[in-house]
């Protein structure tokens, strides 16, 4: 099982490596959007510093949006769907394998995203480090939640626009947990419970993906 | 009896929802301190608890057991349609009474409120398995992506709500029971509240039920579609 | 001995019958080749045989897995798919496609080099596969099913696109999988290469209207 974890994501991460989707498509969006919301909220620095979390994780979840779509477009030609089918892969597999790759695309984006919010809307630098965990925390259970809605949207009409209509409202409590788990240590407030709670979100994700993606690959 | 049950669900929806609204509109007195806009507890609450509860709860219950390989039918895939439905007309209903009596009481018509949020997001969910039900044409893909679609939304539901709970709330507090589980209202107040989730609870199975029955028939005309078609196709290969 | 029997097999896609209720056996160690007009439903049948396809009515087993149920995952290992669309990975060269293909289903990876080698795509083996011909992505999925020794093949119009020695190249796999004990169902609109002995199978309008079996 490991194995085959290991085999698919090494594959969607190399295909990315060959078409530089992230580098010279995602990235470069995420930052417009950070410098956008930059925009929007003014030039006061104290406004900017403290609206700067919600922004950023709304940002992330933008980003991560169009990396499942990408990803999950990855199968949806009918001839590389008919291929894959026939190789028989474990569902259980597929499905991680697809969640680590996404998880290290989006951990290398959001990590780039982190520091240009750090710059751009003057975040303290310590509450930005110390956020890392809990950015790679918010980033698996997108991922792990994006390879499913990616997959219930794909093959679909109009997936491209479905996806954020089915995705959007789950990634709700990734938004606010993140958000708050960034504010709490900015401002030296609570942080336990949002990263518990991302924590039950991410292990849901992960037990519904382990049962249901078969189901989802079968149809 | 199934029958009988069956005729007479939609009369006494309406007799009851006609009596919630006589009794609590003319029988109940008004609150000492919201006055008559406290008549909304024998609406909003109901509302709330078809909407949130009895109405997701049937669509996820039909999707598991639809998802389930023994009991996969596509009766299941029809009523959890009709249910989420339904739902999402309830949710509809239950912000709208939510923000007429949250006007005077909090002098805004929305509030970012725990419960309110929670029950926005789960009809913005209730939106996006409509629009998903509507992408697929082909029924066996569709009922089982749908299926899928409600039980991330049924897990997902806990993890909303207690999001929203930690990150702020102003809804007002149980209004039927104290915390030590005793009767805030009395009387004529609390048999009226009683009545309207009944009233609402019974015009749910009403609503989902004629639903599922025009589903039904679009299924039966389909495969009529079908066996016209596989005629017409099986006189290609005759000729 | 029966490698796949189907029996009344409707597939329907919306409310089109794709097929419209097939009978059909196939012996081991046999070449088929279906025939029939446009949408005759050849595809379709292939589709079903590969356990890609669930039937909406009727029943069928191949390679002893039922059609109808989740035994279908388990039949796709065992069958060997020439599609005619752009097959694997785009982004990915011939190499890396049969690489992974082969990791997955725990194939023998050292017989990768002598297939592209056989297909003739040993020169492009790194190349990414979207700037391949459409004849060349076909030798790729050949390439694939020599690494694969699937025992039930399906090659959908196996012969389009290619060129002259890559018909003569097919023709000859075909002969070989066949001598070797599989059973190979090919569709075609055209005349086969003379070489190429296969049983016909006739479908019209989503049936079959003539079988060797």
């Amino acid at each position: 099982m490991i194995r085959l974890v290991l085999l698919v994501a090494q594959k969607d991460l190399l295909i990315e490596r060959r078409s530089r989707v992230l580098l010279w498509q995602v990235a470069p969006f995420g930052l417009m959007t950070l410098v956008l919301c930059g925009l929007a909220v003014g030039p006061n620095a104290s406004t900017q510093a403290k609206l700067a979390p919600g922004l950023f994780y709304i940002v992330m979840t933008l980003v991560a949006l169009l990396v499942i779509n990408r990803t999950s477009q990855l199968e949806a030609a009918r001839g590389t769907a008919t291929s894959v089918q026939i190789l028989g892969i474990d569902p259980g597999a597929v499905f991680l394998g697809k969640g680590l790759a996404m998880f290290i695309q989006l951990s290398i984006v959001g990590s780039a995203l982190l520091a240009g919010t750090t710059v751009l809307l003057h975040v303290p630098l310590h509450a930005a480090i110390v956020t890392v965990p809990v950015l790679l925390l918010a980033t698996a259970t997108l991922s792990l939640a994006g390879v499913l809605y990616g997959r219930i949207a794909a093959s679909s009409a109009n997936a491209g626009t479905l996806l954020p209509a089915l995705a959007l409202p789950a990634f709700a409590p990734v938004l606010i947990a993140g958000e708050r788990a960034f504010s709490s240590l900015i401002t030296y407030g609570p942080l336990a419970r949002w990263v518990w709670l991302l924590g039950v979100s991410l292990a849901a994700y992960a037990c519904v993906g382990l049962l249901l993606y078969g189901a989802l690959e079968e149809s | 009896m199934k029958q009988l049950t069956r005729r007479a669900l939609g009369p006494l929806a309406l007799a009851t929802s006609f009596a919630t609204f006589v009794m609590g509109y003319f029988v109940t007195p008004p609150d000492k301190v919201q006055g008559e806009l406290a008549r909304l507890v024998y609406i909003h609450p109901a509302q709330a608890w078809v909407a949130l509860y009895l109405s997701f709860g049937a669509a996820t219950i039909a999707s598991a057991l639809y998802l389930w390989p023994r009991t996969r039918s596509m009766v299941a895939d029809r009523v959890a349609a009709s249910a989420v439905e339904v739902s999402t007309l309830f949710i509809g209903l239950t912000l709208l009474t939510g923000s007429i009596w949250g006007r005077p009481t909090w002098g805004v018509w929305w509030v970012w409120d725990a419960r309110l949020t929670s029950t926005a997001v789960l009809g913005v969910l209730m939106l996006g398995y409509l629009a998903l039900r509507r992408a697929n044409d082909d029924p066996q893909v569709r009922a089982k992506r749908s299926a899928v679609f409600a039980i991330l939304t049924a897990v997902n539901i806990p993890i909303i709500h207690f999001s929203v709970m930690w990150w702020t709330t102003l809804h007002q507090g149980a209004t039927v029971f104290t915390e030590n589980r005793h009767l805030k209202i009395h009387g004529s107040m609390a048999w009226t509240l009683l009545l309207s989730f009944i009233a609402f609870s019974l015009d749910f199975a009403w609503m989902v039920r004629a639903r599922y029955r025009i589903a039904d028939r679009e299924a039966g005309q389909r495969d009529s579609e079908l066996d016209a078609a596989l005629k017409a196709r099986r006189t290609e290969s005759a000729s | 001995m029966a490698v796949a029997s189907l029996c009344d097999v409707v597939v329907t896609t919306g409310s089109f019958p794709l097929l419209s209720g097939v009978n059909l056996t196939l012996e081991s160690a046999t070449t088929y080749v279906v025939t029939g007009p446009n949408g005759a439903g050849k595809t379709s049948l292939l589709r079903v045989l590969a356990g890609l396809e669930v039937p909406s009515r009727g029943t069928g087993t191949v390679l002893g897995f039922d059609i109808c149920s989740a035994e279908r995952r388990e039949l796709r290992r065992h069958v060997g798919w020439l599609g005619h669309e752009t097959s694997f990975y785009p982004d990915l060269s011939p190499a890396e496609n049969l690489l992974f293909a082969a990791r997955t289903t725990s194939a023998d990876v050292a017989l990768i080099p002598s297939a592209l080698e056989r297909v003739g795509l040993a020169h492009r083996a790194k190349v990414p596969l979207k700037s391949l011909s459409a004849g060349q992505q076909r030798r790729l999925s050949l390439a694939w099913l020599l690494v694969r020794r699937p025992q039930l093949w399906l090659l959908d119009e196996p012969f389009a696109s290619l060129d002259d020695e890559g018909r003569d190249l097919t023709s000859q796999l075909i002969g070989a999988a066949q001598a070797s004990g599989a059973t190979v169902v090919l569709t075609s609109h055209g005349a086969l290469p003379a070489d190429t002995n296969a049983a016909p199978i006739v479908i019209v309008g989503g049936r079959i209207v003539e079988s060797a079996s």
